[in-house]
């Protein structure tokens, strides 16, 4: 390991410097952030654009869920995380001091690694529990917005005779899919998966990828994922990360394809992860 | 020479009889109370019993003694309780959470008579007369002193089983936290909650000494808040120190009727937990 991490001191590319991109639906600006005394993330940098989905990946402990967790500020709610840097949500820092948290959380959905549906409430007001408890209104009734949320995720046709019973009820792939109907139901502008296909089987698996493609029809989808298959099969763009820092960040044929990082070759090619 | 198997059976065979025997010398009072109590008690039994006042020979002002100084205690301590749990679980991210668990541990030991005598000096000294002293409102605060310490620590240790990842997905979705406690973490311990209550008011319910030092004591039925008031464990105490075989007869019935009350919440206890 010594020797991989000498070469990604001498071949990672100096981000010292780093511009607004305009097109950018997120951006995120030198991020650097810890818990406690470890620092987690140096200087990490990418842009996140509208309808596309960007993938992270890397090897285990490498600070992806830290990464992600940054964009909707949900880092800071770890006792004694901190972070530095900015992130830019349609151009404005959303770590900017008069900016409420709950708000930008209610912008960027985030999905879970483990699905983790209300135990205590019914699939239906799962799906609507995001309204809720936002008292949100979107000016439709909430009925309508369950459907159309649960139709989005192709679970109506398997729930809909069942919207009373309880969010747990279900199977781990179905709960997966009404987390995010969850998620979407609240029509944020960016939905964050972390590992969101884990904990589940190749079929609910395949489901889960079909849907993230038909997601960044309406959202930018960022997803951090183990499964490097998955990550070229759902994104336009891909992250590698590595021990904190972002070793190479681009459209994702050329980073399956033609990396230009070594380190990054090495992690595809499976010689090490 | 001893064949090694039937002297490794003999060995469980002992062990087995010596546990059976700790469980009999532990069953045998507790059965034996049980049964002195309701032959002793049962006999008393009867309409006038249960509904008059001590003048007329019965305990029905000891009942609602104690149903009106339990339910003002829980209306009192509920609240206070489980905020306080929810504080200690939910909020209390600081350096001063831990000493306050560690003082709210220590009361929930601590020896009732002298909650009784604090809670006498509080009200005395607030209210500045001995006039409110000894009064059902001093008895509930005193069995409210009992009661918030138990609900604090039900509450906070049956929030800490609600998994960190219900709370996130509440958050992420851009819930404020008041709202993620109030609508997501709390209905998912609701059994939880309810047994440290229930707990709680079982226990109250059969105190003693705090009533000694504040309500005193009465025997008639409730006269108002500032007045004294009995309660089923002081219609015992009382009851049992009279040289009278009447009054002790009425003791044994009132010690009939506290036993069921506090059996039945206790029941309740386990209907409760079972259902999670
Ligand atoms: N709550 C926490 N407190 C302290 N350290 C943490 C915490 N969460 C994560 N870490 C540490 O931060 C580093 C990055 O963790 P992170 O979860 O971001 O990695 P990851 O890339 O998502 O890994 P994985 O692929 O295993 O999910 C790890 O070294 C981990 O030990
Ligand atoms: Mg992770």
């Amino acid at each position: 390991m010594t020797t991989l991490a000498q070469e990604n001191i001498t071949t990672k590319p100096s981000q010292v410097f780093q511009e607004i991109d305009s097109n950018a639906k997120m951006q995120a600006i030198n991020v650097d952030a810890w818990f406690g005394q470890k620092q987690i993330l140096k200087s990490v940098s990418l842009s996140v654009k509208p309808h596309t989905v960007t993938a992270i990946i890397g090897p285990s402990g490498c600070g992806k869920s830290t990464f992600l967790r940054c964009f909707n500020r949900m880092h800071e709610l770890v006792p004694n995380a901190k972070m530095v840097g900015q992130i830019l949500l349609d151009g404005k820092n959303i770590y900017d001091r008069r900016i409420d948290p709950v708000q930008i959380r209610r912008r960027v959905g985030m999905v879970f690694q483990k699905p983790n549906p209300f135990p205590t409430m019914s699939i239906y007001d799962n799906v609507a529990a995001g309204l809720k408890l936002t008292g949100v209104k979107t000016g439709k009734s909430l009925d309508e917005v369950v459907k159309r949320s649960l139709e989005q995720v192709t679970l109506w046709d398997e729930v809909k005779d069942d919207l009373k019973k309880p969010g747990t009820s279900i199977s781990g792939g179905q709960q997966q899919r009404l987390c995010i109907a969850r998620a979407i139901a609240l029509q944020p502008e960016v939905i964050l998966m972390d590992e969101p296909c884990s904990a589940l089987d190749p079929i609910a698996t395949a489901k889960i990828e079909k849907l993230v493609i038909e997601l960044k029809q309406t959202y930018a989808v960022v997803i951090v994922t183990h499964n490097m298959q998955q990550a070229s099969r759902v994104s336009d763009y891909t992250a590698f990360m590595y021990l904190g820092e972002l070793i190479e960040f681009g459209e994702t044929g050329q980073i399956f394809e033609n990396p230009k990082n070594r380190l990054t070759e090495k992690y595809i090619t499976g010689e090490f992860g | 020479m001893i064949n090694s198997y039937g002297f490794r059976k003999l060995k469980n065979r002992l062990f087995f009889v010596l546990c059976a025997v700790c469980v009999v010398i532990a069953v045998v009072p507790l059965a034996s109370i049980l049964f002195e109590v309701a032959i002793r008690g049962a006999p008393q039994l009867s309409i006038t019993f249960l509904t008059a006042n001590a003048s007329k020979g019965g305990i029905g002002h000891a009942i609602q003694g104690t149903l009106i100084i339990v339910g003002l205690t829980s209306i009192i301590g509920i609240p206070i309780g489980i905020l306080s749990g929810v504080y200690l679980s939910e909020f209390g991210n600081n350096r001063y959470t831990q000493s306050l668990r560690t003082i709210n541990n220590m009361l929930t030991q601590f020896p009732s008579i002298i909650v009784g005598i604090t809670a006498y000096a509080l009200i005395f000294n607030i209210l500045g007369s001995s006039k409110w002293a000894f009064s059902t409102l001093t008895g509930a605060v005193a069995l409210s002193f009992i009661m918030i310490p138990i609900i604090t620590r039900t509450t906070e240790e049956s929030l800490k089983l609600v998994p960190n990842t219900l709370r996130e997905a509440s958050l992420a979705l851009g819930a404020h936290k008041w709202r993620t406690t109030l609508s997501v973490v709390l209905p998912t311990t609701k059994t939880g909650l309810i047994t440290g209550i229930l707990l709680a008011v079982a226990r109250v319910a059969g105190e003693t000494a705090p009533l000694i030092m504040t309500i005193q004591g009465s025997r008639y039925f409730f006269r108002g808040l500032n007045g004294r008031i009995a309660a089923l464990p002081l219609e015992i105490w009382t009851n049992s120190l009279q040289p009278y075989p009447e009054a002790q007869a009425q003791g044994w019935g009132a010690a009939l009727i506290l036993i069921i009350i506090v059996l039945t919440l206790n029941i309740a206890v386990r209907l409760a937990s079972r259902r999670e």
